[in-house]
């Protein structure tokens, strides 16, 4: 077909690891809340899955203030994980998380193999839960705070460990904070997730000379938004190159165009973070983008468009 | 609640360094109540990357520009440029356009009992005030304002207050408007004529925390608006969070201010011990 010809309708599905998506674009994990924060400004319906923030065994909750500073084209965070828990998220969240045809993805994460493994058999109880994020990006405190996705064997432990108690798509977040990612990528791979987010936030920090302190009462904290996408996206690149499963990108992405760059050096799918905070209809934005531009292209299946980098 | 892109109806200096800016607002002058608050945006790069929040000062409803146009609702700010985002928000004029999310957060409890009321406002802090003293004098209640500053050029907006019947008392560092001193020593003075009165109070930490000293001995109600870092107003990034009532650092409990507050009733939040003025 040539490339004039119109396209009445594109198809933006993406089938990441047999979880069907209606499109690639989903929020990044502790930037759309629980969802129902953003129901009064997008339709959840619109886009490809909702992601809930991290949940952990027990309530958790968070550093001190202050929590964010702003940097140039970006915004580091230390808010510490705060959340309520995965009781109380299973009596107060879920019910809404019910209400959706969206596929619902729920991030976890532990501060021990034994609290991976606890969360990971609630969260497979779920039937409102489509699959599971893992964070491996905390540390481990029985072994002196070591960061388990820092750590190929470490990484590899808790993976292994939460895909045996789970009977859902296993989707392993991964930290640039690491000298080389495709190590990781392959030992969370080989371990058994069945899909790959990457990146998370790179490790920063702020200073105030005024005051002549630290910005942030954690000292350092995350780095996100438009200024980490050129390194997300060096990363996302290698990472598709080193293994065989879906990766979704995050990093940076606050248009259509910051997404299909992602999507065309391979990612399956794209995770939307801080632009969510900039404008909380900013993803239903970012789908329309695509689709218009895939209309524009002549593409008439977001599925060609993916990996299609001509090199 | 809604994201409006929309322009801006005007923007102009009003004291060194302080700005009033009105945005056309369809539904504001409906929606928005006493103490709620907006997150602005003024450009579409990213620098600065985050939206700002701002109190809203007032609502209204501007005749059409010519016949055959509608009335034109907005909402109107006013703002002190201290960074990056409120010196490019100082260079906007007429038309420019801008995002606007709101009316968001919870705003002042009117209350139902007392027929006195005292709003205490240092700075920038009397913004949030001003729709509290609109809708507590359309009930014929007695209100009187409070207000503090380092000088004249600091206390603002003074006139409109008393054009809505507020009595007004102003408390300045250096004496250059009103008597020379704290705000919180008119306050002592007001409660001991007016033992009966609610206090509403914005403006800075240490001001408050001296409000709520002296309220706290005097055990009347007091409602206060906070201000924080923010980066989205919904209840998503919870970075604006402070300290519940009943925090401590083996089991801290967090508020958010976008979403509990801005405004808080004093009894839900943690103070400091004493404060500045406490002492007992």
């Amino acid at each position: 077909m040539s490339k004039m010809a119109k396209i009445k309708k594109p198809s933006l599905a993406v089938d990441l690891a047999g979880l069907q998506l209606r499109n690639p674009v989903m929020p990044a994990s502790g930037t759309f809340g629980y969802g129902q924060e953003f129901a009064p400004y997008l339709d959840l319906e619109q886009i490809g899955a909702v992601m809930t923030k991290g949940i952990s065994l027990r309530p958790k909750a968070g550093n001190p203030t202050p929590r964010i500073a702003e940097t140039a084209s970006g915004m580091l965070n230390a808010i510490g994980l705060q959340n309520v828990g995965i009781d109380l998220f299973i009596r107060d969240k879920v019910p809404y998380l019910e209400t959706l045809t969206t596929p619902v993805i729920v991030n976890f994460f532990g501060n021990s193999l034994d609290e991976y493994i606890k969360v990971a058999k609630r969260l497979s109880e779920l039937p409102a839960v489509d699959a599971v994020e893992l964070n491996i990006s905390c540390p481990n405190v029985k072994q002196g705070g070591i960061v388990f996705g820092t750590e190929p064997g470490a990484a590899a432990e808790v993976v292994s460990s939460v895909r045996r108690c789970l009977n859902k798509p296993l989707i392993v977040k991964l930290t640039p904070n690491v000298t080389d990612i495709t190590v990781m990528a392959r030992a969370v791979e080989d371990a058994g997730a069945d899909v790959i987010s990457c990146v998370n936030t790179l490790t920063g920090m702020a200073v105030d000379i005024h005051k002549r302190r630290l910005h942030l009462a954690n000292g350092t904290g995350g780095l996100s938004g438009p200024a980490i996408k050129p390194v997300a996206l060096r990363m996302v690149y290698q990472v598709v190159q080193a293994v065989e499963i879906p990766v979704i990108g995050i990093g940076g992405i606050m248009t259509a165009e910051d997404a299909l760059e992602f999507l065309l050096v391979g990612a399956q799918a794209v995770q939307v973070g801080t632009a969510n905070l900039v404008n909380p209809g900013a993803m239903a934005d970012i789908v329309t983008g695509i689709e218009t531009f895939c209309r524009n292209q002549g593409i008439e299946d977001i599925n060609d468009w993916i990996g299609s980098l001509d090199q | 609640m809604q994201d409006l892109k929309t322009v801006i109806l005007h923007n102009r200096e009003i004291a060194p360094g302080y700005f009033r800016m009105a945005i056309l607002a369809p539904g504001y002058p409906q929606q928005a109540l006493p103490g709620q608050f907006i997150m602005l945006r003024v450009q579409a790069n990213s620098q600065p990357l985050l939206r700002r929040p701002f109190g809203i000062f007032k609502t209204g409803t501007l005749p059409a520009e010519c016949s055959g146009m509608p009335e034109r609702e907005f909402v109107e700010l006013v703002y002190k440029v201290v960074g990056i985002g409120t010196q490019l928000m100082s260079t906007l004029q007429r038309g420019d356009e801008v995002e606007l999310l709101g009316p968001l957060g919870q705003g002042f409890t009117l209350d139902k009992t007392a027929t006195e009321h005292l709003l205490v406002g240092g700075g920038i802090g009397l913004v949030p005030l001003f729709m509290l003293a609109e809708t507590l004098c359309r009930r014929g209640d007695r209100v009187r304002l409070l207000v503090g500053g380092r000088s004249r050029d600091d206390i603002l907006a003074i006139t409109e207050f008393e054009r809505l019947g507020v009595e007004t008392y102003v408390a300045t560092d250096d004496g250059s408007l009103g008597e020379e001193g704290l705000v919180t020593a008119v306050l002592e003075r007001k409660l001991n004529k007016y033992p009966q009165a609610a206090v509403y109070a914005c403006g800075p930490t240490l001001m408050l925390n001296a409000v709520r000293s002296i309220c706290h001995r005097q055990q009347v109600a007091l409602q206060v608006s906070l201000e924080a870092l923010m980066a989205c107003g919904v209840g998503a990034c919870l970075g604006c969070v402070v300290p519940g009532h009943q925090h401590s650092e083996d089991d801290p409990d967090y508020l958010c201010t976008c979403r509990q507050g801005p405004v808080f009733d004093a009894d839900e939040l943690k103070w400091p011990e004493g404060g500045p003025e406490g002492g007992e």
